[in-house]
């Protein structure tokens, strides 16, 4: 095992053309970055950003949404409202501190398994350079963020 | 049970702006119905009482507690969980209690940029840079205010809460409804519902309850409310005014969009809805009409504040709950 800073990526997949790419990309025998976790979903438009914030907020240090290419959603053009809820949850992410480049958006059709394994593995770079996210509702870091020493939770409101 | 037979009842306010009492004493004369049924031991806003007395209660001698406010400092969380110990139902009261309303915005900043806004900025009278100390020393002994946390929490974020009561405030109606219901529950002529249940507001979401026309959404550009004529019929949302009735419980009878002002989301989730910002999100990007990345950036220039205009009651009861700031410092 090397030092390196391994992150936690959760990625969502669209049945019907992104996780045919990874399949795609299984049977083919293509190697890629092992820290990506898939979710597989009927369509990126399934894609509530309630999903992407429990992935962060529960220890994930980056967020991959994939989906067929526009024009070509099984259900006609829900891709592009997965587009819009990316670009509008880039924006609110980043003003509470988690940068935008956490969150990446792909197309990939059924027939791009390559081109899906290399964007897996260009996303895990470019988290990997970002370093851990660690939100501290993941982990132990909430109990630290209000620890307070008790003398002093005791002196001030009792009489 | 006190001398006079009474079950006692208390309010208190943690980090609050006092609305929550206001609407209170609101329900008009159905106070006297609170004062006929209850002894009312402790409720800073109204009358005086000490925490030390509250301190010497017996565990579960209060029946009803309706806290409302968010836990901002150490005095919050010390008194919750006194009154968490001392109440047999504890109501999280209100939007702050519930879900961290405004006082929870700070959430996006750190501590020292909080303070430095209040103490430092150009409209404020400080040229010694003075700022407040958790201990001081005067010649009696130490004096101690309480200690800033570096964020706010929800009051179920800090003790179990037997019933959820939003809005900011709650709507006066509402308020009345559950003290009602609770007298009826004294009187054995109801049951109370069961422990979590949200009380006083209903199932559904705000748009259910507004009588606005609805068609099919679609949106070029966000407006300010101050910047165009709105459509008196017409749902808010449609004119590219962000409302926030999607998302937000009803109970309020749309009580905003009915005055030609969009709703701001004080009623919280609706039932189901685990993030409140999510779900709001998710209805806007929706009605966007667009499938070209930069007219869609273009599109959402339009909202400059989305993380406040998304959870600007919710933040610190959202999954992410704080900003990275709030929590590197």
């Amino acid at each position: 095992m090397s030092d390196q800073f391994e992150p936690v990526i959760i990625g969502f997949t669209c049945n019907w053309c992104s996780y045919r790419a990874a399949d795609m990309a299984g049977t083919a025998r293509m190697k890629y970055a092992p820290n990506v976790r898939l979710i597989r979903l009927m369509c990126s438009g399934r894609l509530d950003p309630t999903f992407v914030l429990k992935a962060l907020a529960g220890g994930a240090d980056g967020v991959m949404i994939t989906g067929c290419h526009p024009g070509d959603c099984h259900y006609v053009s829900q891709n592009y409202k997965a587009m819009r809820r990316f670009l509008l949850m880039r924006r609110t992410l980043k003003q509470m501190g988690v940068e935008p480049e956490r969150l990446k958006l792909v197309w990939a059709s059924a027939a791009e398994g390559a081109i899906f394994t290399d964007e897996v593995n260009k996303f895990v770079e470019q988290v990997r350079a970002l370093g851990s996210l660690h939100w501290p509702t993941s982990g132990e870091g909430y109990e630290q963020m209000f620890a307070i020493p008790e003398h002093m939770i005791a002196k001030e409101v009792t009489p | 049970m006190t001398t006079n037979g009474k079950p006692k009842f208390a309010m208190y306010w943690a980090a609050s702006c006092g609305g929550c009492e206001i609407a209170v004493l609101n329900i008009h004369e159905k106070i006297l119905d609170v004062d006929a049924n209850f002894d009312v031991v402790f409720w800073p806003v109204a009358m005086d009482a000490k925490y030390k007395d509250v301190e010497a209660m017996e565990d579960g001698s209060i029946l009803l507690t309706l806290f409302n406010g968010a836990i901002r400092n150490d005095e919050n969380e010390h008194v919750a969980k006194l009154l968490r110990r001392k109440s047999k139902i504890l109501v999280a009261f209100g939007s702050c209690a519930n879900e961290g309303c405004m006082p929870a915005l700070a959430n996006l900043s750190s501590v020292q940029e909080m303070v430095d806004t209040a103490f430092s900025t150009i409209t404020t009278d400080n040229p010694n840079g003075i700022r407040p100390q958790v201990t001081f020393t005067v010649p009696e002994g130490d004096l101690h205010i309480p200690q800033l946390y570096p964020a706010v929490r929800t009051l179920d974020q800090i003790v179990p809460v037997d019933y959820y009561m939003p809005g900011c405030p709650p709507e006066s109606h509402q308020i009345a409804a559950v003290i009602d219901l609770v007298i009826q529950v004294l009187q054995g002529k109801a049951e109370l519902p069961p422990a979590g249940t949200v009380i006083g507001a209903g199932n559904s979401t705000c748009c259910d309850e507004c009588k606005r026309k609805r068609n099919e959404k679609l949106i070029k550009k966000f407006e300010r409310i101050q910047h165009v004529m709105i459509d008196p019929e017409l749902c808010l949302l449609e004119q590219g005014i962000l409302c926030s009735g999607p998302a937000t419980r009803s109970g309020c009878n749309a009580l905003c969009p009915a005055a030609g002002s969009p709703c701001i989301g004080c009623y919280g989730p609706a039932d189901g809805v685990l993030d409140y910002g999510s779900r709001l999100m998710t209805a806007v990007a929706s009605v966007i009409d667009s499938n070209d990345p930069d007219e869609i950036e273009h599109i959402l220039d339009g909202i400059p504040d989305p993380a406040g205009q998304f959870y600007r009651f919710n933040l610190a009861g959202s999954l992410m709950r704080f900003s990275k700031s709030a929590w590197q410092g």
